[in-house]
């Protein structure tokens, strides 16, 4: 009983990290459609952004995430800028591309920058633990999974209550449309890959100091944020929450009481059954056809 | 462009093409197969440095056979695939005799049927992995611990441990599964019950789930094998539930330094099988080398961390180099034989190899020593067991 309390709580902190790795590729993967394989170098800029911020130039760590934050939002607003504008109409195999070019360039240039090497952050939190009777989770998991919250909370309401969020639903629903009702397009674009990139971002900001940071740990990332999305339901932002925390329960009962050894099969098991009995994933917004 | 003036062009450079052709023709070459970009980029780097030192020590007396070594750098990137299409390029583009390689045991298999393609041995320096000895293969020479021989060494230590039950947290890979395998073995001998097995990916990051289940079992003892990133992770995360085990890493690849550094107070008591004394000179085989190769280390600029890698580089190097003094030539077939002959005085004991795999194709092991390092109070220590 013990264990399996651990494993509940265990469950709960992985999937609010595995929501927020999922929020972000949702936004761009989801509305834009734009096959995001960038996602994990920008989760993996965030990362060494505190890392840099924090541990180098010995600034606050909270000052340090939010400036991570900041600019993952202007990296996704360049990238915006310089890759995608350009090729706005190509057809989505072109951005693919375009995004796995980048991918290698980025992932190549923090090795190159950062070295092998993996880098940790010291934290306020230390490594201190809050101990409940047989369960025990750190403080700075428990920071992260709040924090992990509050931005899931923040995005949903930027994209259903704000003007800005109808801009960017309207834009992705018919983009010419939108336009000569008087919405500035190109803005729109930029705004939403650079608020997708920015969630990247947040998300390697706040996991990088829990796990070591390297320059391949955005693959893993990426993997989990694609498979995430898939079972959420594209564009999804209560999906993407939702399908962070079945991957989790998925992988850590997996784990648990069936077998370590295909922790990582056990989640993608489910995936496939989801995608079997409902293909567009759990929580898909309904689409217009033609 | 007239015939005038190409010929004027071409040749200074064919001139210039024909001192370099002589000048190599004066060096000895030795191929270093390693992993530079890629996951294991620290580590094979470290290796390579700790070659380079060797390399510069023995063409400071004079090199070998009259001639200078020169060391042929190539780059497998981490990956097995790369790892055989450098060793063909060494071998028949560089026509290196003998080369060094492949930091992990998955870039080590890739390379071993190149070694029996062009008849050309290796001195494998990390690689941990049991395969390799034993699949029959007579160019391998490894100068690294199989888990069989580390999980030997351990056994006398049993007893002063006071393990009764042990658990094992593993990487799913050849390494991972053959250490869970041959120190199971060692601990049922020994009259130690074996509790769970459990298995983490390669790139894991998240280990809570095993650990949760670790933690509420009975064993006493924890036994983790992996790589030096996800066992920062492993320690971190058990420290974080409260895991109250003594754990006792395996693979000799955890650099205690980098623990220290990275996990913090979740490193303390952890002990570690390591095949490096750097903190203790004193305790090492060889003290006055070790203390040669550390200050040479720290005068070069590199991260002391590194020690514990680059060892091997130093090691590996001069076990080749005495090979080929004893062969006299620098011919493969003649290195191979000779490096079954020779005695090298390492930093981790005396390089001598022995026979071991199927009988008429044997592979040589020799039997560095194995230490048991504990982390105290952020420092690593030494217990006398």
């Amino acid at each position: 009983m013990d264990q399996f309390l651990q494993h509940i709580v265990n469950m709960f902190i992985l999937g609010g990290t595995y929501a927020l790795l999922g929020i972000g590729l949702t936004l761009i993967f989801g509305i834009m459609r734009v096959v995001n394989f960038a996602h994990g170098e920008l989760y993996t800029f965030g990362a060494y952004f505190v890392y840099l911020a924090s541990a180098l130039l010995g600034m606050n760590f909270f000052v340090s995430l939010v400036i991570a934050i900041v600019f993952g939002c202007a990296l996704g607003a360049a990238i915006e800028f310089i890759l995608l504008r350009p090729i706005r109409s190509a057809d989505i195999d072109t951005t693919m591309l375009v995004m796995i070019g980048a991918m290698i360039v980025m992932q190549n240039t923090e090795q190159y920058v950062w070295g092998g090497v993996a880098k940790s952050v010291n934290t306020p939190f230390g490594e201190s633990a809050l101990v409940l009777g047989p369960i025990s989770v750190s403080w700075l998991r428990i920071f992260v999974f709040v924090a992990a919250l509050a931005l899931i909370a923040g995005s949903y309401l930027l994209i259903n209550r704000t003007k800005l969020g109808k801009a960017m639903r309207a834009t992705f629903q018919d983009r010419d449309t939108a336009s000569l009702m008087g919405v500035n397009i190109q803005f729109i674009y930029m705004a939403t890959f650079a608020l997708g990139s920015s969630l990247a971002a947040a998300a390697g900001a706040l996991l990088g100091p829990v796990y070591v940071i390297s320059p391949q740990m955005g693959n893993l990332a990426s993997l989990k944020a694609f498979a995430i999305v898939i079972l959420g339901g594209l564009g999804s932002i209560g999906g993407a929450t939702i399908g962070g925390f079945i991957l989790a329960f998925a992988e850590e009962i997996g784990a648990g009481y069936i077998s370590s050894g295909y922790r990582d099969a056990m989640g993608f098991l489910i995936i496939i059954l989801v995608l079997m009995f409902k293909p567009t994933g759990l929580f898909a917004r309904a689409e217009r056809i033609g | 462009m007239s015939i005038d003036r190409t010929i004027k062009l071409i040749l200074p450079l064919a001139f210039a093409a024909g001192l370099v052709t002589q000048a190599s023709a004066q060096t000895i070459k030795i191929g270093v197969n390693q992993p530079l970009t890629g996951p294991f980029a620290a580590s094979g780097t470290y290796v390579v440095n700790g070659a380079k030192i060797a390399a510069d020590e023995i063409n400071a007396k004079g090199g070998v056979l009259g001639k200078k070594i020169e060391l042929v750098i190539e780059d497998n990137k981490s990956n097995p695939t790369e790892a055989a299409a450098v060793a063909e390029k060494l071998i028949t583009g560089d026509k290196v005799p003998v080369m060094m390689g492949a930091w992990g045991s998955s870039l080590t298999l890739a390379v071993m049927p190149k070694l029996m393609e062009y008849k050309v041995p290796m001195v494998v320096e990390t690689s941990s992995s049991g395969k390799i000895t034993t699949s029959g293969n007579p160019y391998i020479f490894r100068i690294s611990p199989p888990s069989a021989i580390e999980a030997e060494a351990f056994k006398p230590m049993l007893p002063k441990l006071g393990i009764k039950k042990a658990d094992f947290l593993v990487i799913n890979n050849d390494w991972g599964r053959g250490a869970s395998a041959d120190f199971g073995k060692v601990l049922k001998d020994s009259g130690v019950s074996v509790g769970l097995v459990e298995i983490m990916d390669q790139s894991a990051q998240d280990m809570t789930a095993q650990l949760s289940k670790i933690k509420a079992s009975d064993a006493d003892t924890l036994i983790v094998t992996t790589a030096v990133e996800q066992l920062t992770l492993v320690l971190k995360q058990a420290h974080a539930l409260g895991l109250k085990k003594q754990i006792i890493t395996t693979g000799a690849s955890q650099n205690p330094d980098q623990l220290i550094e990275q996990a913090g107070v979740a490193a303390n008591n952890s002990m570690h099988l390591t095949t490096f004394l750097p903190w203790l000179p004193e305790d090492t085989p060889n003290p006055d080398a070790t203390k040669y190769f550390i200050s040479e280390w720290k005068k070069r600029g590199f991260n002391f961390a590194g020690t514990t890698e680059s060892f091997r580089g130093y090691d590996g190097i001069r076990t080749i180099v005495a090979g080929i003094e004893k062969a006299g030539k620098a011919e493969p077939a003649a290195i191979t034989e000779a490096l079954w002959h020779v005695e090298v005085k390492g930093l981790n004991g005396t390089v001598k190899f022995a026979k071991v795999g199927p009988a008429g194709k044997e592979s040589a092991q020799s039997t560095p020593n194995v230490y048991l390092v504990k982390i105290v109070d952020g420092k690593v220590t030494h217990p006398k067991l």
